[in-house]
């Protein structure tokens, strides 16, 4: 699976500015698995700037919305992962 | 109009993380980033950045690229190509060259489809230009109580702009469009990084597409249209929220069936009943929601900035821009005592009913300390703004009354 992702990374769209490569997530269990997971589709500001208002189902509907709807190739025990995270580091 | 503060940012070769700055000053970096009730986190994350061909913007989103355009832009008439927002779902966005472009008209309600190039739209047909409010319809989510998930906007996703083109009907016509035509469909080249991801796929109701004023647009404010806004062929629908407005146009498919897709239903949906909305998009109702159409009655005031200062005997200038779904803005009121007494803002020349319409208000307040300032516009509809927010689960259409307090002292 790492493999797939970090394949996917190289061949994600090319940022429109290299200041994304600057940005960075709050330090906390499962950061470098949200990175990854969540840079091959868009950059990582989308989480600081929706927050800090979702809930623990906020973020697992958005995180449900990004594996169902977007296809995000995110495994089952992984989005959990993910969703932990984000409802510590960045929840309400 | 540039801020030293601002200059300093986006001096300082390039563009400083919002984190270094804001531990510097944050009233005045929140005040430039974006209104003080957006999400803590949205402030925090934004920065002023500068996309290839643009000014320094507010950056919301790197990737896909979402940047919002400064309130003080909002001061002319027109809002300057390389400061016009910019607004994306999907993050490949390829450049498209003008020579190998092809639009594709086709579908199974017109008899003769056809390819045409660059070259034979800016030729071979009829060129029309029309001023129109292209305007994201999540502008002002940012302000929405509670908050919603999405791309956090201010005030600033929206632009006013001379649109040129052809019109949409004329093509329409060329390709024998039937009389069971439901809808016409519109796709670009951008799209998701996923083969998974939902292509950014969007249709409008056939009357809607025949209307004069529905362009496929070669030409924006006198120039080619920019890449981030959609170079080198776009939609434009004026009245309606630009989620229509497709950019890095490839094809046109009329169809006799509603057309499904994620970004039709359940994306942009407004809840039924709730906005005094006059367009309908019928064929892509459902029993509880109705695809966003035209914009509800809104202003804006983009001279002033809450807490600003005055000597007391100072006159004051209240000015800003006003703009609907396409009826044209009647009337502007400003309030100088929060809300109790209402007075008749000047409006500027009148650009077109889907253009907006700028105004000003000059009052000397009579005595000192703090006054609340709010501008209250109405179309000829006879539609006018709220002063309670329509909660729906997206955010569209907040038409609130600003309110802006000033300190005389």
């Amino acid at each position: 699976m790492r493999t797939i992702l970090a394949l996917m990374m190289v061949l994600a769209a090319a940022p429109a500015l290299a200041q994304e490569s600057q940005l960075r997530l709050r330090d906390g269990p499962g950061r470098q698995l949200v990175e990854a997971s969540c840079v091959m589709c868009h950059s990582l500001d989308y989480i600081p700037m929706n927050s800090p208002f979702l809930d623990r189902k906020g973020w697992e509907a958005s995180v449900n919305k990004m594996i169902k709807v977007m296809g995000a190739p995110i495994a089952e025990a992984d989005a959990q992962k993910i969703v932990d995270y984000l409802a510590g580091q960045y929840g309400k | 109009m540039q801020t030293r503060r601002d200059f300093l940012k986006v001096s300082a070769g390039g563009l400083l993380l919002a984190g270094g700055i804001r531990g510097a000053d944050s009233a005045v970096a929140a005040d430039s980033l974006g209104p003080a009730a957006l999400p803590s986190g949205a402030l925090q994350s934004a920065q002023l950045a500068a996309l290839p061909g643009k000014l320094p913007l507010i950056k919301k989103s790197f990737r896909p690229p979402n940047f919002e355009t400064p309130v003080r832009f909002f001061n002319e008439a027109f809002t300057p190509n390389n400061a016009f927002f910019v607004r994306y779902h999907l993050a490949d966005i390829p450049q498209v060259s003008q020579q190998r472009w092809k639009l594709a008209v086709s579908g199974d309600a017109l008899d003769k489809p056809f390819e045409i190039t660059y070259e034979e739209l800016s030729r071979d047909f009829e060129q029309v230009e029309v001023a129109a409010v292209c305007m994201c319809s999540g502008n002002r989510r940012g302000l929405s109580q509670p908050h919603v998930p999405g791309v956090q906007w201010g005030h600033g996703a929206i632009g006013n702009a001379r649109w040129r083109g052809v019109r949409l009907r004329d093509l329409l016509a060329k390709a024998g469009v039937k009389k069971d035509a439901l809808e016409i469909v519109f796709d670009g080249t951008d799209r998701g990084v996923l083969d998974k991801t939902p292509d950014f796929v969007k249709s409008i109701p056939a009357w809607k597409a025949m209307d004069e004023n529905t362009l496929v647009a070669l030409e924006m404010n006198g120039e080619k249209l920019p890449h981030w806004n959609g170079f080198p062929v776009r939609i434009v629908v004026p009245g309606w929220t630009a989620t229509y407005w497709m950019k890095h146009l490839t094809s046109i498919t009329a169809t006799a069936q509603p057309y499904q897709g994620f970004w039709m239903n359940p994306a942009y949906r407004i809840p039924k009943g709730k906005f005094p909305l006059v367009d309908r998009f019928v064929s892509q109702e459902t029993e509880v929601n109705t695809p966003i159409t035209e914009m509800v009655v809104n202003s804006l005031v983009t001279n002033l900035e809450d807490g600003q200062k005055f000597a007391f005997g100072q006159e004051i200038t209240v000015a800003g821009v006003a703009w609907d779904g396409g009826f044209g803005i009647a009337t502007v009121e400003v309030s100088e005592d929060g809300g109790r007494t209402w007075r008749a803002a000047q409006l500027a020349t009148d650009l077109g009913r889907f253009s907006w319409r700028q105004w000003s208000h000059r009052f000397v307040p009579g005595r000192a300390g703090s006054h609340m300032l709010m501008a209250r516009a109405a179309n000829r509809a006879g539609a006018t703004q709220t002063f309670e927010l329509i909660f729906n689960p997206a955010g569209y259409h907040n038409n609130v009354v600003q309110r802006i307090n000033i300190e005389i002292t």
